[in-house]
C-alpha cells in the first residue's frame, strides 16, 4: 500500500470529486472534501517523512519504466511543496462547511465541493508530477476548477474577475505548453530527470533559450509576479472567503515550485544563473513588486483586495530569495511558501468570518469590531503581525533568512528595502487594526448579528493562526527541510 | 538561400502567423466571446506547432507494416513520423475545449448579470456601481 503513495497522493481527491457531484446533499459533499483533504494531509507527511529517511522516492504510473511512461518523483522539494499545499486544504476544508452554506447557492454547494476537490487534484499534481506535459495537464486541472470556485462568489463582480483570470490563465499556460514542446524537440524527451541530463548538450542552441522564455513569462504570468499580476488582485477580491484563503495560500505556492523545477532542476541553476542571468532579471521585478504593491496595498478600503495587493508583494519576497542565486535565498524562498501560506490562510479566513456575521470587509463596514468580534480581530491581528515579520511568527523567519542571503551577497540595499517594507506592511495591517479597534461600532448596539462568529469557523482560523506561532517560535525544523531543499534545487538532479 | 530558408520552414512561419493574430483578437477585441475565439485561435497555433514537428517528410503512420508477426526487425527499416506529439496534442484539444466551455459558461453569466458582453460597458457598469456603493 505504502508504495503507492505518490499516485494516492492525486486520485483520492480526484475520486471523491466526481462523488461530491453525485451525493447532491451539501452536508455529505462537504464530509467527503474534508476526509480527502485530510488524507491528502497524511500522505503528504507521511510521503516527506520517507523522502527525509530514505531519499527521492520514483513511481512509475501504470509500471511503464520511466522515461518512456509517467514517472511521479518525490523528493524533499515536491515533498515540501505537497505538505503546504494539503495542510491548508486541511484547515480550510472544514472552515468551508459553514463559510460556503452562507455564501454560495445551496443547490451548487456539492459541485462546489467537487470544483474545490478537482483543484487540489490540480495543485498536489503539479507538485508529485515528475513528467513536464503532466504538470500541463495537472496545472489546467487546478486552474480550470480555479476559474469556477472564483465566479461562484456572491456578487457579480467575481464573473468577470474570473473571466480575466480565465483569459490570462490561459495564455499562461499556452506559453507553458511552447516552452515544453520546444524542449521537446531539442531532447526528444518529457521525463523531467531525463530532460535535466539530455539539456546541458544543446545549451547553446537558440531553441533552448526561446523556451526558456517561454516558460518564463508563463510561470510568471502564473505566480502573478508584477507585472503579470494584473488578474490577482480582483479573482481574490471577488471570491467566495474559503476559495481565496485556499488560493491565496496554494494557487500562487505550486507556480512558484513549478518555477522552481523547470528552471533549477531541469535546466540547471548554472544555466539559469550563468547563461540566462535570471537572478538579475528577476532581482530587479521582485524590488519593484514588493515596493510598489505595498504602497497599492496602503490606499485599498475593501481589505480583502488589500491583502490580495499585499499578497503579489510577499510573491515578490519568494522571487527575491531566488534572485539571490544561493542556497541561503532559496532556503528564504522555501521557507516563505509554507510560512505565507499560513499567514495568509489565518489572515484571508479571518476574513471569511468577518464576511459571515456583517457581510462586508470594506475598512469602513469593520469599524468597531475589535470588541464585536474579540476572537476573529485578535486572529486578524496575529496574521497580521506575522506578515509584517514580528519575531515569535513565521513571518520573521521568513525575512530572517531573506536579510541573511542578501548581506551574503553583499547586497545591503535589498536587506533594508525588505526592512523598509515591512513598515509599509506593517503601515496597512495597522490601518484594519486601528478601524477594528478604536473606532467606535457603527451599527446598531442591540444588534445580534454582529457577535462573534461561530467556532466553526473560528477554529480552522486558529488552527492556522496557532501554526504561525508554534512555526514562527520552532522554526529549526522547517528550517532544516527548506534548506535541504534548497541544497537539492541548486545541485540539480542527483544520481 | 533566403527564400529556401522561409519555404523549408514554412510551418513555422503558419504557427507563428496564427499565433500573433489569436494573441492579437485576444488583447484588441472587448467582446467577450471574440476574445474566446482569439484564445482559440492562439491555442490551435500551438497544436499546429505540436503536431507538425512530429512530422517526418515521407514518414509513414506509426503502425507495424508486416501484420505484427515479428514486426521488430521491419519496423526498424521503416521511417514513421513519431506519435507522441499527436498524442500530447489530444490531451491539449480537450484541455481548450474545457477552457472554450468554461469561458463561454462565464461569458453567458456575465450576459445575464450586467445585459452586456462588451468589456468597456462592463467597466463603465462596474465603475459606477463602485462609485455607487
Amino acid at each position: 500500500m505504502s508504495v503507492h503513495l505518490p499516485v494516492l497522493q492525486v486520485v483520492v481527491p480526484l475520486l471523491a470529486a466526481p462523488l461530491c457531484a453525485f451525493l447532491r446533499n451539501a452536508r455529505a459533499a462537504a464530509i467527503v472534501a474534508v476526509l480527502a483533504s485530510w488524507t491528502a494531509l497524511a500522505i503528504a507527511l507521511s510521503l516527506l517523512g520517507d523522502v527525509m529517511s530514505a531519499g527521492v522516492i520514483s513511481y512509475a504510473i501504470g509500471d511503464w519504466a520511466p522515461p518512456i511512461g509517467i514517472e511521479y518523483r518525490v523528493d524533499i522539494v515536491n515533498a515540501w511543496v505537497l505538505v503546504i499545499v494539503a495542510t491548508i486544504a486541511s484547515a480550510v476544508a472544514p472552515y468551508m462547511i459553514t463559510s460556503v452554506e452562507d455564501e454560495v447557492e445551496r443547490r451548487r454547494i456539492p459541485l462546489f465541493y467537487a470544483a474545490y476537490l478537482l483543484c487540489l487534484c490540480g495543485l498536489l499534481g503539479i507538485a508529485i508530477t515528475g513528467d513536464v506535459f503532466n504538470v500541463f495537464v495537472f496545472l489546467e486541472i487546478s486552474s480550470l476548477s480555479a476559474y469556477a470556485l472564483i465566479a461562484m462568489g456572491t456578487r457579480r463582480r467575481a464573473l468577470t474577475a474570473a473571466f480575466r483570470y480565465l483569459i490570462m490563465g490561459s495564455v499562461g499556460a499556452t506559453f507553458i505548453v511552447i516552452g515544453i514542446g520546444l524542449l521537446y524537440v531539442m531532447t526528444g524527451s518529457l521525463n523531467m530527470a531525463d530532460l535535466a541530463v539530455l539539456l546541458p548538450e544543446v545549451w547553446d542552441s537558440r531553441t533552448v533559450k526561446v523556451a526558456y522564455g517561454f516558460l518564463g513569462v508563463g510561470f510568471c504570468l502564473k505566480l502573478a509576479l508584477f507585472p503579470l499580476h494584473l488578474w490577482l488582485p480582483n479573482a481574490y477580491a471577488f471570491a467566495p472567503s474559503s476559495v481565496t484563503a485556499f488560493m491565496a495560500s496554494t494557487a500562487t505556492k505550486v507556480a512558484v515550485y513549478m518555477l522552481l523545477r523547470f528552471f533549477l532542476t531541469i535546466f540547471g541553476a548554472p544555466f539559469s544563473f550563468g547563461v540566462m542571468a535570471l537572478d538579475r532579471v528577476l532581482l530587479p521585478l521582485a524590488l519593484v513588486a514588493i515596493v510598489s504593491m505595498s504602497l497599492v496595498a496602503i490606499f485599498q478600503v475593501d481589505v480583502k483586495r488589500l491583502l490580495a495587493y499585499s499578497s503579489v508583494a510577499q510573491i515578490g519576497y519568494m522571487i527575491l530569495g531566488l534572485s539571490f542565486a544561493s542556497v541561503t535565498g532559496l532556503t528564504a524562498t522555501l521557507l516563505h511558501l509554507f510560512n505565507h501560506a499560513l499567514m495568509k490562510g489565518a489572515l484571508f479566513m479571518a476574513l471569511g468570518c468577518v464576511v459571515y456575521r456583517i457581510g462586508s470587509v470594506h475598512i469602513d463596514a469593520m469599524a468597531g469590531l475589535g470588541r464585536r468580534m474579540p476572537f476573529t480581530m485578535a486572529a486578524f491581528v496575529v496574521g497580521g503581525l506575522s506578515l509584517v515579520g514580528v519575531p515569535l511568527t513565521v513571518g520573521f523567519v521568513s525575512k530572517w533568512f531573506l536579510i541573511l542571503g542578501a548581506l551574503e551577497r553583499g547586497w545591503w540595499p535589498v536587506a533594508v528595502i525588505v526592512l523598509l517594507t515591512s513598515v509599509l506592511a506593517l503601515v496597512y495591517v495597522w490601518r484594519v487594526v486601528e478601524a477594528a479597534y478604536f473606532r467606535p461600532y457603527e451599527g446598531d448596539e442591540g444588534d445580534e448579528g454582529a457577535g462573534e462568529a461561530p467556532w466553526s469557523l473560528l477554529a480552522p482560523t486558529w488552527v492556522l493562526v496557532g501554526a504561525n506561532l508554534y512555526f514562527g517560535m520552532n522554526a529549526v525544523r522547517t528550517a532544516q527541510v527548506a534548506e535541504r531543499a534548497a541544497e537539492v534545487l541548486m545541485t540539480g538532479v542527483g544520481p | 538561400m533566403r527564400l529556401d530558408f522561409f519555404v523549408s520552414q514554412y510551418n513555422y512561419w503558419v504557427v507563428i502567423f496564427l499565433m500573433m493574430v489569436g494573441f492579437y483578437i485576444l488583447i484588441s477585441r472587448g467582446n467577450l466571446i471574440k476574445k474566446i475565439v482569439g484564445l482559440n485561435v492562439f491555442q490551435t497555433a500551438v497544436f499546429m506547432l505540436y503536431i507538425s514537428m512530429g512530422k517526418i517528410t515521407g514518414g509513414t503512420p506509426p503502425i507495424l507494416v508486416d501484420g505484427g508477426h515479428g514486426g521488430g526487425e521491419a519496423a526498424e527499416q521503416v521511417m514513421y513520423s513519431n506519435p507522441l506529439p499527436h498524442v500530447l496534442i489530444l490531451t491539449a484539444i480537450v484541455v481548450g475545449i474545457a477552457t472554450t466551455s468554461v469561458g463561454l459558461a462565464l461569458a453567458v453569466r456575465i450576459k445575464e448579470a450586467y445585459g452586456t458582453i462588451e468589456e468597456d460597458e462592463i467597466n463603465r457598469i462596474e465603475a459606477e456601481t463602485e462609485a455607487g456603493e
